[in-house]
């Protein structure tokens, strides 16, 4: 194995990368821009190098600074964690070329399941099912009403190179079709460069389920069970848990056979997310996108399988086989996420600051993925995360139970913060009985 | 005259309109950026843009002055 990984990322996941690489008696490299010089996962690398200024197109997203980085410590391989250089084709293909390691997916694969019309074509004729929607970019106003009345209303329209939950509207009628794909055309032209925009079938009452696919050395596609993410505000996750109160074991056979013909459709190796949409009324399921990179809610499903993601992700990387029996790897109890942001809990806007207390729960099935601890600043040129709370438990009883314990006994004083939303979730019958949906918080705020 | 100032610490991503300009309640003046989300800044009234103490790539503190409506 080589001996030296560079973390081509901030905060929390840099954090948690770098842990496992050491554990693994493996040297880390952190990069930072100036503005993280004071975090945590600067200071726990056995090296960092500064890469540039605050903005992440200058340091973080700056491939010729994160290479020369990784030339100067003499890096073997590079982990990008999630979001910045994650999911660029061009950067893997680039820490290719310089003749180290990549720790993800194949730059082909990458590109293929990167665009998103492109993918769901791909994995439709893998078997996998998909929405009725647009096969290619529409091209204009006419031809998307054209579109709406094969597929029906509500529909999505949505930016092709969209994500994180930016460039989507829906659209209930001819009128209103009208507006958005024009709102949304420019929106994608000026954001990420590429105006092309599809339509979808838009399904009201759906919930955001996904499967943890891993492709091994071996060159098989294994998964590794579901992860629930229906509580979301702005088309963004906040909660996320493992197994999904919706999912039985049918359901669950179906969509690990899905998920599975979508990474073997790219020849998948190395962690990647297969995210769908399920109709919990009819336990329909559609192909939504898939995340070629680790996710940042993968410890749900760490904590219910016992394993570090993260170790296998290297361990594939470098040719070897994974930690664990493939075939039988049991499922055990019930694990919750919540994303600590640094934003209120009613409006969650963003609210960036010192922060002056940061006591972290502590308990039997309680893990805190933390990126800051007191004294440091969370400045407002990243997203909100601040750290992932996760607990487990023997049931999804226990693990209420323990998530409301964790919430209460954590304190973050300083930044805005939205644990005080999580205490209100934790009480709310919609999510105590597990029959909730991508609406909860919308309707928790309306 | 009323002052709208920032609610939070955040980039100036987009200024919208310019001194001078008559605007009307609920229009977006300015669009600030902070932890990758675009806050828009809104009028809160009717009136004209009096002053406008702010340019694109600014930085403001929370409770900062951007705009006076007249």
């Amino acid at each position: 194995m080589f001996e030296t990984v560079l973390v081509a990322n901030r905060g929390e996941i840099a954090r948690r990368v770098i842990r496992s690489v050491q554990r693994l008696g493996l040297r880390a490299v952190a990069v930072h821009s100036d503005a993280d010089a004071g975090l945590p996962f600067v200071r726990e690398a056995d090296e960092s190098v500064p890469i540039g200024p605050a903005a992440p197109a200058q340091s973080y997203r700056n491939v010729e600074a994160v290479l020369e980085a990784a030339r100067q410590t003499g890096a073997e391989a590079v982990h990008p964690g999630y979001g910045f250089l994650a999911e660029d084709p061009r950067f893997a293909a680039a820490v290719q070329d310089a003749g180290m390691v990549w720790v993800g997916p194949s730059p082909d694969a990458i590109e293929q399941m990167g665009d998103k019309i492109r993918a769901r074509n791909l994995v439709a004729a893998a078997g996998v099912p998909v929405s009725r929607g647009t096969e290619s970019p529409v091209a204009d106003v006419e031809a998307a009403l054209e579109a709406a009345g094969v597929i029906g209303y509500p529909l999505m329209v949505k930016a092709s190179a969209g994500g994180g939950g930016m460039g989507m509207a829906v659209a209930a009628d001819d009128a209103a079709l009208r507006v958005e794909f024009e709102r949304v055309q420019g929106f994608a032209g000026r954001t990420f460069g590429d105006p092309a925009v599809l339509l979808e079938r838009f399904f009201p009452r759906v919930r955001h389920v996904e499967v943890q696919i891993l492709g091994l050395a071996d060159g098989r596609v294994v998964a590794l069970g579901e992860r629930d993410c229906s509580v979301q505000r702005r088309n963004q996750k906040l909660v996320e848990e493992s197994p999904s109160p919706a999912v039985g074991p049918e359901l669950r056979r179906q969509m690990v056979e899905a998920a599975v013909r979508a990474g073997e459709a790219v020849g998948y190796r190395n962690a990647g997310t297969v995210e769908c949409l399920l109709d919990p009324a009819t336990g329909e399921f559609v192909f939504l996108e898939m995340n070629t990179r680790l996710q940042v809610e993968h410890p749900v499903t760490e904590m219910v399988l016992g394993i570090d993601l993260v170790e296998q992700q290297l361990r594939i990387a470098a040719g070897s086989p994974v930690t664990f029996d493939p075939d039988a790897l049991p499922a055990t109890g019930h694990a919750i996420e919540m994303r600590v942001n640094a934003e209120d809990p009613k409006r969650f806007f963003p609210g960036p600051g010192v922060i002056t207390v940061w006591d972290e729960p502590h308990g039997e099935g309680v893990r805190v993925d933390a990126g800051y601890v007191a004294g440091n600043t969370v400045t407002p040129h990243y997203d909100s995360l601040m750290a992932k709370l996760v607990v487990h438990g023997a049931d999804r009883g226990q693990a209420l139970e323990r998530a409301g314990a964790a919430v209460a006994a954590f304190r973050v004083e300083g930044p805005r913060c939205n644990l005080p939303f999580f205490a209100e979730l934790l009480e709310h019958p919609e999510f105590v009985s597990g029959d909730y949906d991508t609406g909860l918080v919308a309707r928790m705020r309306s | 005259m009323a002052e709208i100032r920032a609610e939070m610490v955040a980039n100036v991503w987009k200024v919208v309109v310019t001194e001078g300009a008559s605007v009307s309640d609920g229009d977006t003046l300015v669009i600030l950026e902070s932890m990758k989300m675009e806050i828009p800044v809104l009028a809160e009234s009717d009136g004209t843009v009096s002053s406008l103490h702010v340019s694109e790539g600014d930085v403001v503190q929370e409770g900062d002055v951007i705009a006076v409506i007249e």
